[in-house]
C-alpha cells in the first residue's frame, strides 16, 4: 500500500530528466513528498516539519543538479537525516554493583509490555544472567497467569503476589514490587524485571502508582514500551511516561508487521531516549538489541541491508560461499548449490523476515508468508533428482518430471515451475557477472511497472520482481563494509 | 569478505525468496493451512467439509457446574455487577468529557484558527496540521480540505467559526453510519472478533457481553484465542462476570473448532448470542489470516449465522491502521469497527480513512475501562468532542 521514497522519488525525478538544474519549486516538490513518506510512516508531525528543514538546507546546500544522480543524492540525505536522529548507539546495559539489576517495564495497555517482559528475561538469560520476572499487573484478569506462562517457557522463575489475592483484584502492586526485590536476593537472582499494568498516561492514578513502584524499586533501566503502530500520539505518550518515571529507553514491539515505525523515531528526537530493544515476532526468542540506524530504511520502505549483510555473514562459511558465487557468475550454478544455498539461508532466519529486508522487493512479495514447508518442498523436489539432473536441469523431461514430482509427493507442475524459476535466476546471476555496469538499459522494466502490481492482482509474478541495482544496494550499505577498493560488480 | 560477495549472497537470498514465494503462492491453495493434528473428531455432526471439520479436544464450562465456582473469592471489585441496570444507562459516559485530553492537542489549531478574522490559506493549513495530528492521514485530510474550499467557495462562507462548522459537517457526514450489531433470524446470532495483537479484543468480549448480559440475552464466549498465554483464562473472568457460559479448548488448540463448539454449544441449549474471540494476529502474517478465514467460515457452518466480524482497533494507532483495516476485511468479511481505548489522548483519527476507503463504519467505542464505558459510536458526539476549543 505504502510506496517506498525511491518510488516516489522515481516520478519526480524523471520529470526532472533532461533539465539542467533544479528549481526551487523541484525542490519543493521533492520535500512535499518526504513529507507525504514521513507522515505516512507515522513520524510526529512536528519531528516531520524540523526534519524537512534540515534536509532542505542541505539538499539546496549540496546542489542536486550536479549530482550524477539526484534521486540517489536526495535519498542519501535523507537516510542520513533519519540515522542520526535515530542516532546513537546501540544501548549497552551495565550490570549493578550490587544485584539485582532492576528493569521496570511501562507503556500502554496492548502494548506488549508483559510478552517483552518475559522476552527480555529470556535475552538476559542468554547473557548468562540469572533474571527473575515479577507480575505486579494484578489489574487486567489473568496478567499474572499470562506472565508465568511465558516465563515458564523462558525458564525464568515468577514472583507476584500469591494467586488468591491476584484474583481478588485487590493486590497492591507497590507491595509486590517491595517483597520482590527480597525474593530476588534469596534467590541469587542477579536481574529483575518487573511487569507493570497497562495504564493511560492521563490515568494520574495509575500513573502514581506505577511512579510508587519505580520508588520502591529504584530501578537501573525503565524502558517503555511502544507498540510500532502507533500513530501521532505516540510523543505525547513518552513525554507524560518520561515525566513520571524518567525513561532509559524504549523497547518497539511489533515491528514484525509492516507498520513503518515512525513513531519510535518521533519519541527519540522529542524525549531523547533511545530504542534499545526490538521484538519481531510472535516467538519469545524474536527480541534484540535495537540497531537504530536500521530503522530508517524501514520508515523510508526501503529494506535493511545492514542487518541482511550481518546475518549472511553469520550464516554462510566464507569460502565455500565465494566459490559458489563464482559459478553463480560464470553460469556454472547447479541445483546443488542452489539447496546449500537455502540451508545456509535458513540460518539467517525465517525468510519471508530476510525479504523485508531486502531494497527493491515488491510488497507482494514481501508479505507472502514463507513457511518452513514451502521450503521442504523444495528441497524435497531437488532431493528427489538424480546428480546429472541437478547439474543439468535440462535434460528434464516429462517423465523425468513425474517421477521426480512422484518422489517428493508433488505435482509436476510443481516441479517445472522450480526449474523455470531456477533457470530463470541462473541467467539473472549470469547478467550481473557478464554486464558489470548495468545501468538504465535493464532497468526500463521497473519503470513501466514491473514493480507495481495492480490491486488485489492476488499472485504476484516471482519475475515480476526486479534486482535492486548495485548503486542502490551500495547507498544503503554501512561504510564500514565497504572498504577501500572494493571491487565493483 | 568483499561487497562482491556479500552482494552476491544477498541477491541468492531474493531470488531463493522470490522463487520461494512463488512455488508457496502457487500452491496455497493446495498445501492450505490443513493440519493433521489426529485428533479424534469429538462431534457428532461433522460439519459440510471434511477438510475443514474442526477437532481438538473442548472442554465445555458452564459457570456452576464444572466451571470453577464463582465464589465471592474471584469476584472482581471493579466490575459493575451489583450495580442495578438503571444505573448502567445513566453512567453512559460523554465523548466529550472523555475525550478532553484527545482535544488538548487539537484546540490550539482551532483557536488559532478562529483567531483570524477571515478565511486564508493558513486556516487550511492550521486545519491540516490538526486532522494529521489526529491521525487522519494525508489522503483523508485532503479530501476533507478540498470539501471544505469547495463548501466555503460555494456557500460563500467568509468566518473561520462558518469554517470549522463546515468541517465538522464534512468530518460527521464521512463517519456517519448504523451502529446496529445485527441478529441473525435464527439463534444463535455470532460476532467474531477479530484484530491485531494487544487491541483489546478479550477486553472488548467481556464488555459486550455484559451489555448483552443487562439487556436479558444469554451469551456464550468462544475462547479462539488458543494462541496467547492465559487469553482464555482473561476471557473466562469476564464471562464469570456478566454470567455467561464460556467454551474453550486446550492451549494451541485448533480455534476454529473451539468457535464451532462453541456454536453447537449454544445451538443446544438455545442461547441468544455467540461471542467469539480470536488471537490477535498481524494482518502481514497470511497464514494466520488464512486460518482467521477458516474460523470464520467454520463458524458459519453450524446453526445460526455470522451476522457480526467487528475488527478492534486501537485508538493510539496510526496510518498501519488502514492496511490492518483492509487485510482483515479481505479476511473475514469486516461488518464494522470497535475503536478501543479512547479515553487517552488518542484521537483514532484512522476511522477515517477506514470509512472512506473501506466503508467500514465505527459500532462501538471504548471510553474507559468499565464494562459501561463500552458504547456505541455517534459520529455527532465524537465530532463534536474532537474538534472543539
Amino acid at each position: 500500500m505504502f510506496e517506498s521514497l525511491s518510488d516516489r522519488f522515481e516520478g519526480i525525478f524523471s520529470r526532472l530528466r533532461g533539465k539542467g538544474h533544479l528549481t526551487a519549486a523541484d525542490v519543493d516538490d521533492v520535500l512535499r513528498e518526504i513529507r507525504l513518506a514521513l507522515l505516512e510512516a507515522d513520524v510526529n508531525l512536528a519531528v516531520v516539519k524540523s526534519m524537512l528543514g534540515r534536509i532542505r538546507e542541505r539538499a539546496v546546500g549540496e546542489d542536486l543538479s550536479k549530482a550524477l544522480n539526484p534521486a540517489l543524492q536526495v535519498k542519501k540525505i535523507v537516510l542520513e537525516e533519519l540515522t542520526e536522529t535515530l542516532g546513537g548507539e546501540t544501548l549497552r546495559i551495565s550490570y549493578a554493583s550490587k544485584p539485582p539489576t532492576v528493569v521496570l517495564m511501562a507503556g500502554l495497555q496492548g502494548s506488549g509490555k508483559t510478552t517483552n517482559s518475559a522476552k527480555l528475561a529470556r535475552w538476559f538469560r542468554a547473557q548468562g544472567r540469572n533474571p527473575i520476572l515479577v507480575g505486579t499487573d494484578l489489574q487486567r484478569p489473568a496478567a499474572v497467569q499470562q506472565l508465568r506462562t511465558l516465563a515458564e517457557q523462558v525458564g525464568v522463575p515468577v514472583y507476584s503476589a500469591p494467586d488468591d489475592v491476584v484474583a481478588s483484584g485487590e493486590g497492591d502492586p507497590v507491595e509486590v514490587a517491595r517483597a520482590a526485590r527480597a525474593e530476588a536476593r534469596a534467590q541469587g537472582r542477579d536481574v529483575l524485571i518487573c511487569d507493570t499494568a497497562g495504564r493511560l498516561a492521563i490515568d494520574a492514578e495509575m500513573m502514581d502508582q506505577v511512579r510508587r513502584i519505580s520508588a520502591e524499586l529504584q530501578p537501573d533501566y525503565t524502558f517503555l514500551v511502544v507498540d510500532a503502530m502507533t500513530g501521532q500520539d505516540a510523543v505525547g505518550v513518552a513525554e507524560s511516561f518520561n515525566e513520571t518515571l524518567s525513561l532509559d529507553g524504549v523497547i518497539l514491539t511489533k515491528l514484525d508487521g509492516d507498520a513503518r515505525g515512525g513513531a519510535a523515531l518521533s519519541v527519540k528526537e522529542v524525549v531523547g531516549k533511545p530504542i534499545a530493544f526490538a521484538s519481531t515476532g510472535e516467538k519469545v526468542e524474536d527480541f534484540d538489541l535495537f540497531h537504530p540506524d536500521r530503522l530508517a530504511g524501514r520508515i523510508l520502505g526501503e529494506g535493511d541491508l545492514a542487518t541482511l549483510i550481518e546475518k549472511a555473514e553469520q550464516a554462510f562459511e566464507a569460502e565455500e560461499a565465494e566459490a559458489a558465487a563464482q559459478r553463480m557468475l560464470e553460469g556454472t550454478f547447479t541445483l546443488d548449490d542452489f539447496l546449500e544455498q537455502m540451508q545456509s539461508i535458513k540460518k539467517m532466519g525465517p525468510l519471508s523476515g530476510l525479504m523485508g529486508m531486502m531494497p527493491g522487493v515488491p510488497k507482494e512479495v514481501r508479505d507472502v508468508e514463507i513457511e518452513d514447508h514451502h521450503i521442504a518442498r523444495i528441497e524435497g523436489i531437488i532431493h528427489s533428482m538424480t546428480r546429472e539432473e541437478r547439474v543439468q536441469p535440462d535434460i528434464i523431461d516429462g517423465s523425468r518430471r513425474s517421477r521426480i514430482a512422484r518422489g517428493s509427493g508433488t505435482s509436476s507442475s510443481d516441479v517445472s515451475q522450480l526449474v523455470a524459476q531456477f533457470r530463470q535466476m541462473r541467467q539473472m546471476m549470469q547478467e550481473m557477472g557478464r554486464t558489470p555496469k548495468r545501468k538504465k538499459k535493464g532497468r526500463k522494466g521497473r519503470k513501466s511497472g514491473g514493480r507495481v502490481t495492480p490491486k488485489g492482482a492476488g499472485k504476484p509474478k516471482a519475475s515480476s520482481f526486479q534486482l535492486p541495482t548495485r548503486e542502490e544496494m551500495e547507498a544503503q550499505l554501512p561504510d564500514a563494509l565497504k572498504g577501500p577498493g572494493s571491487p565493483g560488480l | 569478505m568483499n561487497t562482491l560477495y556479500l552482494l552476491l549472497v544477498i541477491l541468492a537470498v531474493v531470488v531463493v525468496g522470490g522463487a520461494v514465494a512463488f512455488v508457496a503462492l502457487g500452491g496455497r491453495g493446495r498445501s492450505g493451512i490443513e493440519d493433521s493434528s489426529g485428533a479424534p473428531v469429538l462431534l457428532e455432526e461433522p460439519p459440510a467439509e471434511p477438510a475443514e471439520a474442526p477437532e481438538g479436544d473442548v472442554d465445555l464450562l458452564e459457570p456452576g457446574l464444572e466451571a470453577p465456582a464463582p465464589g465471592p473469592a474471584v469476584e472482581v471489585p471493579e466490575a459493575p455487577v451489583v450495580e442495578p441496570e438503571v444505573v448502567e444507562a445513566e453512567v453512559r459516559p460523554s465523548f466529550r468529557e472523555r475525550l478532553a485530553k484527545a482535544r488538548a492537542s487539537m484546540s490550539g489549531y482551532l483557536s488559532s484558527v478562529l483567531s483570524r478574522k477571515e478565511i486564508t490559506e493558513e486556516s487550511y493549513e492550521e486545519l491540516e496540521e490538526a486532522l494529521l495530528l489526529a491521525d487522519v492521514g494525508m489522503g483523508p485530510t485532503q479530501e476533507l480540505l478540498d470539501g471544505l474550499r469547495e463548501k466555503v467557495r460555494a456557500e460563500k462562507l467568509t468566518t473561520n467559526a462558518e469554517l470549522l462548522d463546515a468541517l465538522r459537517a464534512e468530518m460527521k457526514s464521512t463517519l456517519e453510519g448504523s451502529t446496529d450489531l445485527a441478529r441473525s433470524p435464527e439463534s444463535p446470532t455470532i460476532w467474531l472478533f477479530v484484530g491485531v495483537n494487544g487491541v483489546g479484543k478479550t477486553t472488548t468480549i467481556g464488555k459486550v457481553g455484559k451489555r448483552l448480559a443487562d439487556d436479558g440475552a444469554s451469551v456464550v464466549m468462544a475462547a479462539g484465542d488458543t494462541f496467547r498465554a492465559a487469553a482464555a483464562e482473561q476471557l473466562e473472568t469476564w464471562a464469570d462476570r456478566c454470567g455467561a457460559t464460556i467454551v474453550r479448548g486446550a492451549e494451541g488448540s485448533d480455534p476454529s473448532s473451539v468457535i464451532f463448539d462453541a456454536v453447537e454449544a449454544a445451538a443446544s441449549r438455545g442461547t441468544d448470542v455467540v461471542l467469539a474471540d480470536t488471537a490477535g494476529r498481524l494482518h502481514t502474517k497470511s497464514n494466520l489470516m488464512d486460518e482467521l478465514s477458516k474460523v470464520r467460515r467454520v463458524a458459519d457452518k453450524g446453526a445460526g449465522s455470522v451476522t457480526e466480524v467487528l475488527l478492534v482497533l486501537d485508538a493510539t494507532t496510526g496510518q498501519n491502521g488502514l492496511a490492518q483495516a483492509r487485510q482483515f476485511a479481505e479476511a473475514t468479511d469486516v461488518t464494522g469497527v470497535v475503536l478501543t481505548k479512547l479515553d487517552g489522548s488518542a484521537k483514532g483519527g484512522i476511522v477515517f480513512a477506514i470509512r472512506s476507503e473501506l466503508g467500514l463504519p465505527v459500532k462501538l467505542v471504548g471510553l474507559g475501562e468499565k464494562a459501561a464505558d463500552l458504547v456505541d459510536f455517534d459520529a455527532d458526539e465524537f465530532v463534536d468532542a474532537l474538534v472543539s476549543t
